[in-house]
């Protein structure tokens, strides 16, 4: 035990004197935790259309003003023909182009109906699918209150037909802010970035610089020289956790809605599988390259598939699978839950259990492999 | 407890030794490189022991066997009476480990090592202060500056402070002078001649040949096998032929020469001359610069010289060379 204290002793000596760790370790989170739910937004805004008239109808105009007046869109003065329109698609000034056939208000007074013509840029998928669907639900509105929807021809209000309306309600995050959704997630990531990789670079640079070989030939036990590893990035970890909800209620004026007792106990269980994870990575590299390497991997599996930028249900099955084998996700969703829902412990029970079993088994694998190479 | 009972079993003549090597054979790559071939030797208490060897001879890997870092293959190895291999905690305590490499905390200072590698052995650099006092004077004034700031002789020293900081009984030392300047080179060998006055067993390594003089006994390995082990004036003794000497004003012609003549046994560059031994055991140096022809090299000069350890290793290594070739041929290979 005092052994494991002098352990201790040197690591943090260690760490506070890496002046550049320490930053990354403290100030890069601060500012990208500042910066990135900002800049990374989902929700489409500003699409661009470009909006082909042939008509010059009273309705195609009511039609533009009603696209441009949703918030959504930026109309793109009226080009003559689809061909100019399509160009600036391909110079990417343009993301829709609508196109009103000649005879738009004609047909549709004396036919009651009449095609309109979508054409959708879809290199950006969200964007393009996002703003296909709101520009649709556009014409839809437009369409419903057309005049001769409403009126019958000898002037008589016509019956109006029954009418279901949708009201939405967005719950746990009312005005559907997308820095809600994202704070949390970014906060997951960077305790998982500073928990898995700065253990495995920390650990694996001891064989790269061959003081491990001076730590074996001394009394010092393999538990010892682990814990001595471990112990200080989860006190890192979880000063750098509760920068991080600062932070999120400074910056965010986000409070976690659930009991912050029950978000440490996630955090503590969580950083230790990650440490497990860590380790696990040291055991299988020798350089700190190869670390690297090995951890840029998972971390891009585990910021891809955790639900952090897209939903998991959306996944096809064998995804959802994978991404439930990572402990990322169940953590994510965890923080989520706490945060935003408020959700009790009863009901994250079984994501401890989870995430429990995920600390036990990385963190066995590891010591268990530690021990066959050495 | 166990062991005690263990180490009655040892004869009498054991009890004088400190590290035995019985056999040892190391292999890596799944049994493809032999680093070690059935390697035994003995290191009596409070001796200097010598592996000389060139890079690549297996040096490294007998120490990281002996220090418990490594297991062997096959064989046994014992450090003051305790297995290598069962009683690596015990071995941990009571030897020291000097890597060929650098291996302490650059990001730490001398201070802060010494003191690091005395508490994990559950003492005090004031403690055992009067052992390395001597050497951990020079680097006192250096004392707050990080490890890897400082010079590589400096370097050498703090290591070996550290590697004495819990009074061992065996001290491991491989390559400790590699790399490092003349002068401090020397200082290192003072420094372990009294280190062992003190009474510490230590085992040293090294590729420098005239390093090997210093040690009370030494093994010449090459290839992972030993070639010879005895001190170096017998190993110089046992030289059976005479060594002769010769320089010219055209060196390489004359090595050329040399190596061409019938008489000739060996020839190699040593410095400035070429050292060469004949098939006969004359030892006149008239027949010598006559085989060298006399009469059209300029300058030729040839003198009865007396062999040093370096002639000695590079003889046997030609000796195993030769062996080994006959018996790959009787191999049929």
């Amino acid at each position: 035990m005092k052994t494991l204290g002098f352990i201790l002793q040197k690591e943090f000596r260690q760490i506070l004197r890496d002046k550049t760790i320490l930053a990354m370790m403290f100030a890069m989170p601060i500012m990208q935790l500042v910066i990135l739910p900002l800049a990374a937004n989902f929700e489409v805004k500003n699409v661009n259309v470009a909006y082909v008239d042939h008509d010059h109808s009273s309705y195609s105009k009511e039609l533009a003003d009603k696209i441009a007046s949703s918030g959504y869109f930026k109309m793109l003065g009226n080009s003559s023909s689809y061909g100019e329109a399509l160009e600036m698609i391909e110079y990417g000034t343009a993301d829709l182009v609508l196109e009103i056939p000649s005879g738009f208000e004609r047909n549709l007074v004396r036919e009651k109906y009449q095609k309109v013509n979508l054409s959708v840029d879809a290199i950006n998928g969200t964007k393009s699918s996002l703003g296909s669907v709101y520009l649709m639900q556009v014409i839809a509105e437009f369409n419903r209150n057309l005049d001769v929807n409403i009126k019958s021809p000898n002037g008589k209000t016509a019956v109006p037909r029954a009418k279901i309306s949708v009201k939405n309600i967005n719950w746990y995050n009312p005005r559907a802010e997308y820095k809600y959704y994202m704070v949390p997630g970014i906060l997951v990531l960077l305790l998982t970035l500073i928990g898995g990789f700065i253990t495995a670079l920390n650990i694996v640079r001891e064989k790269e610089i061959g003081t491990i070989e001076q730590i074996n030939v001394t009394p010092i036990q393999k538990w010892q020289f682990i814990l001595g590893k471990l112990i200080p990035f989860w006190l890192i970890g979880m000063i750098v956790f509760t920068l991080g909800l600062l932070v999120m209620y400074l910056v965010y004026s986000i409070s976690p809605q659930g009991g912050l007792l029950i978000l440490y106990t996630f955090g503590a269980v969580y950083l230790i599988a990650l440490l497990g994870f860590g380790l696990l990575i040291s055991t299988f590299a020798d350089t700190q390259l190869q670390a690297m390497f090995i951890a840029f991997f998972f971390m891009m599996i585990f910021m891809l598939m955790s639900g952090f930028f897209t939903s998991t249900d959306s996944m096809p099955d064998w995804a959802i699978a994978v991404s439930n084998l990572t402990p990322v996700t169940h953590f994510i969703k965890v923080v989520r839950l706490i945060v935003l829902k408020g959700a009790e412990f009863a009901q994250l029970k079984r994501e401890l259990v989870y995430l429990a079993l995920f600390a036990i088994a990385l963190n066995g694998f590891a010591i268990w492999n530690y021990r066959k190479t050495t | 407890m166990k062991n005690e009972v263990h180490n009655s079993h040892l004869s009498a003549a054991n009890s004088q030794l400190s590290v035995i090597c019985k056999n040892i054979v190391k292999t890596y790559n799944k049994g493809e490189v032999k680093a070690v071939n059935a390697v035994s030797f003995d290191v009596q208490k409070g001796e200097l022991f010598g592996l000389i060897g060139p890079d690549g001879a297996g040096k490294t890997s007998i120490f990281r066997i002996l220090t418990t870092l490594l297991l062997a293959d096959s064989g046994t190895a014992r450090v003051e009476g305790l297995d290598v291999a069962n009683d690596y905690r015990e071995i941990r305590n009571m030897v020291g480990y000097m890597p060929g490499k650098f291996s302490l905390y650059q990001d730490l200072t001398v201070e802060e090592n010494l003191r690091f590698f005395a508490t994990v052995f559950g003492t005090s650099i004031e403690d055992n202060y009067e052992l390395i006092k001597d050497i951990y004077d020079q680097i006192k004034p250096f004392n707050n500056r990080r490890a890897g700031k400082l010079s590589g002789g400096m370097k050498q020293k703090l290591a070996l402070c550290c590697a004495l900081i819990h009074k061992p009984t065996v001290l491991f030392l491989d390559e400790p002078t590699t790399g490092v300047d003349v002068v401090s080179r020397k200082e290192f060998w003072e420094m372990l001649d009294r280190l062992k006055k003190q009474g510490i067993t230590i085992v040293v390594s090294t590729p420098y040949m005239d390093e090997a003089t210093l040690c009370d006994r030494i093994a010449l390995i090459q290839n992972g096998s030993i070639m010879s082990i005895d001190t170096p004036d017998n190993i110089v003794k046992s030289f059976p032929k005479p060594l002769f000497a010769a320089k010219a004003d055209n060196i390489y012609t004359l090595l050329q020469d040399l190596r061409s003549a019938d008489e000739v046994e060996s020839c190699y560059p040593f410095g400035e001359y070429l050292h060469l031994t004949v098939k006969t055991a004359t030892s006149d140096i008239d027949s010598i610069k006559q085989i060298a022809g006399k009469d059209t090299v300029n300058g030729l000069e040839v003198k009865r010289i007396g062999p040093t350890i370096e002639d000695s290793f590079i003889r046997l290594m030609n000796e195993d060379n030769v062996k080994e070739n006959t018996k790959e041929k009787a191999d049929g290979k």
